[in-house]
């Protein structure tokens, strides 16, 4: 059974999934998701490595297709879409990929203005506003004209956060967005994430193994293991949450309902009637 | 035994989906080819790196090869004195079959070679994934320009790796072993036909040029996003590539002559 995660106390819900599943040859990943993530809040989806969090994100934005299952963005049912209507449905998508994802062969600012000049007939001297804009609201106006291999990897993620913006999306899909960086970067990407989702209106998901700073940004918290959402509610609520499982994940204990031990024969029979 | 005949079974059933996936593929950029219309400077860009970067390696090996055909035919054709035909010798060999098969080889090692590895670095890095959630088609702005550039290139590097490679069989045969110039060029002018014997190397380079930038694009997108798979995508563009070029050559050969 999975918990029913909704969101009808706020009314309005931006992406709803039911009954997902999906696999990857024998290997079953999800077994009958059920979730539904606010519009204009932020929400974080949680769970062990190999559970399929970036996975889930790629399903959200139609890069894969379950094998059953739906997936409404907005209303519209990602895996049933044309390859058409899928691409209309992302120019209001935004996703921040772990790498970055930024085109090597352009410059920061190129890579920015790229969505706009692919999409839309603008002219430069428009675009090059709209660039700097949004270029500075990340802080990197001054590393326009700097190239990808330059960038660290925070700056690359803030390039990559502008150009997500660069075409007013509804939603952004943050894929570990803070993954390998120092404090200091890590709290630029908690503010920007935090200040932009509120100035802008957007409706975020953030995937992220970074417990305690993707809580203290997030209005809901999603946990998800072996194929299906074990718990989900606020930051608050999942603290104060009885289940020995979630404890142990927001704790980080080595021992509990997560064994520290993999499945193994009794040890003092393996040790003591081992045959040489 | 039966192990040996499910393992048989399985490689060949996988040879059979990986064929079909880039067929598949290969319908997918070709729908997206007339996106291109109106975006010149994708193929323009492409040509360059494709065509205009491969040039050099193109130059220096046509010159040669002319140098060491006018040696070998002047040789075995100094022996009935029919020196004078070694004008015609070069350029038929070179267009019918050298210019374009040599080209195809050494454009699948520089480019073909480069293309996978770049695409696949693409993948690798998350890009290809970025620019289809950002609603832009890779079939239509990373590997359609990169099919046309290759069709285009190929046949281009062919007529250049001829025209040289007579200049380089000149500079033997004429300057430096005594073969009459007028000969030379009267020969080769005589006996040459363009519909036949050179536009069959341009057919040839044709179909080069699509099935080398048809491999590497494929194969740079369907590899393993590691650094171990795209240098083994890398490996097998050339490969298969260069297997691909001497097989088509004999086809079309057979086909055309």
């Amino acid at each position: 059974m999975s918990i029913v995660y909704t969101t009808e106390e706020n009314g309005s819900t931006l992406v709803q999934i039911r009954d997902l599943h999906f696999g990857r040859g024998s290997k079953q990943i999800f077994r009958g998701i059920e979730m539904d993530i606010p519009r204009g809040q932020i929400t974080t989806i949680m769970g062990p490595s190999g559970t399929g969090k970036t996975t889930l994100l790629k399903l959200i934005g139609g890069q894969l297709k379950p094998s059953k299952g739906a997936i409404e963005v907005d209303g519209q049912n990602v895996p049933k879409l044309s390859r058409s209507a899928l691409y209309t449905l992302r120019k209001r998508m935004g996703m921040l990929f772990q790498s970055g994802a930024l085109l090597t062969d352009l410059s920061v600012f190129d890579n920015v203005a790229f969505p706009v000049r692919e999409h839309t007939d603008l002219p430069e001297s428009l675009i090059r506003h709209l660039v700097l804009m949004r270029l500075h609201a990340v802080g990197l106006r001054g590393a326009r004209d700097l190239f990808p291999a330059e960038l660290s990897g925070g700056m690359a993620r803030r390039v990559a956060l502008a150009r997500a913006l660069i075409l007013d999306p509804m939603m952004i899909m943050y894929d570990e967005p803070f993954t390998g960086q120092d404090p200091i970067s890590m709290g630029v990407l908690l503010d920007l994430i935090k200040t932009v989702n509120a100035a802008l209106g957007l409706t975020s998901i953030i995937v992220s193994h970074d417990l305690h700073e993707s809580m203290s940004i997030s209005d809901y918290v999603v946990i998800v293991s072996d194929g299906r959402v074990v718990e989900a509610g606020t930051p608050a609520a999942l603290r104060a949450s009885e289940s020995g499982w979630v404890q142990q994940f927001l704790n980080g204990n080595s021992d509990g309902p997560v064994p520290f031990q993999f499945e193994a024969p009794d040890y003092r029979d393996d040790l003591l009637g081992a045959k040489v | 035994m039966s192990d040996f005949f499910q393992r048989f079974g399985r490689g060949w059933l996988q040879l059979f989906e990986r064929l079909g996936r880039a067929h598949l593929f290969l319908f997918q950029i070709l729908v997206g080819l007339p996106s291109l219309f109106g975006r010149s400077s994708l193929l323009v860009t492409q040509i360059y790196s494709t065509g205009v970067k491969t040039l050099l390696i193109i130059l220096v090996s046509g010159l040669f090869v002319g140098m060491v055909l006018a040696l070998q035919g002047y040789y075995s054709l100094v022996r009935f004195s029919a020196e004078e035909a070694l004008g015609q010798f070069i350029a038929q060999v070179l267009f019918r079959e050298l210019a374009p098969v040599l080209t195809a080889l050494l454009f699948a090692g520089r480019a073909g070679s480069a293309m996978t590895s770049e695409i696949g670095l693409m993948k690798a890095t998350e890009q290809l994934s970025g620019l289809e959630m950002m609603a832009v088609d890779p079939f239509k702005r990373i590997y359609a320009p990169r099919l046309l550039a290759g069709f285009i290139a190929v046949p281009a590097l062919t007529a250049m790796f001829g025209a040289v490679a007579i200049l380089g069989g000149h500079l033997v045969g004429v300057e430096m072993l005594g073969v009459d110039a007028g000969a030379y060029w009267s020969q080769m002018k005589a006996e040459v036909s363009f519909s036949h014997d050179v536009m069959s190397g341009m057919y040839k380079a044709l179909v080069f040029g699509f099935i080398i930038c048809w491999i590497a694009i494929f194969e740079g997108a369907d590899c393993i996003p590691t650094s171990e798979g795209v240098s083994s995508s890398t490996t097998n563009t050339v490969v298969y590539s260069s297997l691909a070029i001497l097989g088509l050559d004999f086809v079309l050969t057979a086909l055309m002559f």
